[in-house]
């Protein structure tokens, strides 16, 4: 009898076990909450409530992608349990937050704060403080608001500080002795940062001027490089209604995609040489600009006033191919693992969207309440994401 | 009447008074959306701040609305803080100041 009872039990538990490599998190972002969500038959499987606020919120997993850390605006640092949809722990670790990376052996979890300003490091099991690096800058007086931050190999953080125009590389092997390594005077106001898919290098986007800041991880001795220095000099900028984001690192071939701040532009540049190889006209000002995961298509937002719509660039060609008008408020696009869908949140109707990459026709629509960020789970397994 | 009534009765006064007959109760709704989830971008869905300033009455309260409105108007230059003429019209961005300032979002 004991034994019946026993394996009666062990098979309840293998009928609710399931593996996370279709789940993902979608955030409410005004709503506290977040949705997990699964792409086999694109539907949603349960809701999280009490995050505190979400907007800008952003998203990694645990290595085996079974926790999701959330970084919400308020500074709140939650831990959720995507396979039981239950908040694990959860503490309120700065006024205010940006995002957070995740480390090479996932072990520790930072978090970039804008007040008060820097990063702080945490024990990703239990949330407990490892580390707190404040931003200072100049005459030490100041801290500066952190942006960009990303993990890369070797148990490393790499960041950027907003007021101070600088990078800083945080090396965490030593968890008792952070060291970090400061690249001052980059370029004015870096905006977001990305980091290639080899982690190798580490790119920041600046809104304070023209070009970007490129740090090669491999070889830090070389400093740091401006590229595209001469990108719209001269030229009366577009005001600027959303900051460009330059998490989705768009690369073909040797052809990486990136948002023209203030301009309705995408720009392409060589990554063989660090040149612009060509700037595409798009349909507003652009703030996500990712690759499907062959690389052969770009998919595209804007920044208000053009907010519900979403275009298609063909990589080979350079060009846009496709234009497709989602609904009011399009602000995140997350590729399934493979690429063969997409989806979209559409967050002024409440709404997100699956849209099959090939046939551009729309597979499935959830309700959702202010949808933003989308995350899936395949995140987990990649560089600095 | 029933209090339930007089209540929805009252609540629509309060409200009719304190819209701008001018802005189309859809506008409005266009413009309240706006300020929490747009503005809010930057400045927090609580006006609490992040990469632009906390927008609460109080770190408001020695800024002219006047200021406020010309802020949002024409934005602040070298800060990201954008134009918004292009898309609110004078009078539009006068009721987001004030509705900043009633800190009642």
């Amino acid at each position: 009898m004991r034994y019946l009872l026993l394996s009666a039990l062990l098979l309840s538990t293998a009928i609710h076990a399931r593996g996370t490599g279709d789940l993902g998190v979608l955030i409410e972002r005004a709503d506290s909450s977040v949705q997990i969500v699964e792409t086999s038959n694109n539907t949603s499987l349960a809701r999280v409530n009490g995050l505190g606020d979400l907007s800008h919120a952003s998203i990694v997993y645990s290595r085996d992608a079974q926790f999701a850390y959330v970084f919400g605006r308020d500074g709140g640092l939650s831990k959720i349990d995507i396979l039981s949809a239950t908040l694990v722990a959860r503490t309120l670790q700065s006024g205010n937050s940006i995002g957070g990376a995740i480390s090479q052996d996932g072990r520790l979890v930072a978090v970039s704060n804008y007040k008060p300003g820097g990063v702080k490091i945490f024990d990703a099991e239990t949330l407990e403080l490892v580390a707190d690096i404040p931003s200072t800058y100049g005459d030490k007086q100041q801290t500066s608001k952190v942006i960009g931050l990303v993990d890369s190999p070797g148990q490393k953080f790499v960041f950027s500080l907003w007021d101070a125009g600088e990078i800083w590389v945080l090396d965490m092997s030593d968890q008792n002795n952070p060291a970090i390594q400061k690249f001052k005077a980059i370029g004015l106001n870096p905006y977001d940062a990305l980091i290639t898919g080899d982690g190798r290098y580490y790119i920041a986007g600046l809104f304070g001027e023209d070009g970007m800041a490129l740090l090669d991880l491999w070889d830090l001795d070389k400093g740091v490089k401006r590229i595209l220095p001469n990108y719209g000099r001269g030229e009366e900028k577009l005001p600027v209604y959303k900051m460009p984001h330059l998490e989705g690192w768009a690369v073909a071939g040797n052809l990486a995609f990136v948002p023209a701040v203030g301009r309705h532009e995408v720009l392409v540049i060589d990554m063989l040489n660090w040149s612009e190889a060509a700037r595409i006209k798009v349909h507003g000002q652009p703030i996500f600009v990712m690759a499907r995961p062959d690389g052969r298509q770009v998919w595209v937002n804007f920044a208000l006033p053009n907010n519900d719509t979403i275009q298609i660039i063909d990589t080979q060609r350079l060009a846009v191919v496709k234009q497709i008008k989602p609904g009011k408020g399009v602000l995140h696009m997350e590729f399934e693992p493979r690429g063969e869908e997409v989806w979209l949140s559409v967050r002024d109707e409440d709404r997100v969207e699956v849209y099959d990459t090939n046939t551009f026709e729309r597979k499935a629509a959830l309700p959702a309440k202010k949808p933003s960020g989308i995350f899936f789970t395949a995140r987990a397994h990649r560089i600095g994401l | 009447m029933k209090p339930s009534i007089l209540s929805a009765l009252s609540l629509l006064v309060s409200c009719w008074a304190a819209a701008d007959s001018s802005i189309s109760p859809s506008r409005q709704q266009y413009l309240n959306n706006l300020l929490i989830q747009d503005c809010g971008s930057c400045h927090g869905l609580t006006m609490k701040g992040g990469l632009g300033p906390a927008l609460l009455p109080t770190s408001l309260k020695n800024k002219p609305a006047a200021f406020i409105t010309a802020t949002i108007l024409d934005g602040r230059p070298g800060t990201a803080m954008p134009a918004w003429r292009p898309l609110l019209s004078d009078q539009e961005a006068a009721w987001l100041t004030a509705r900043l300032l009633s800190g009642d979002l």
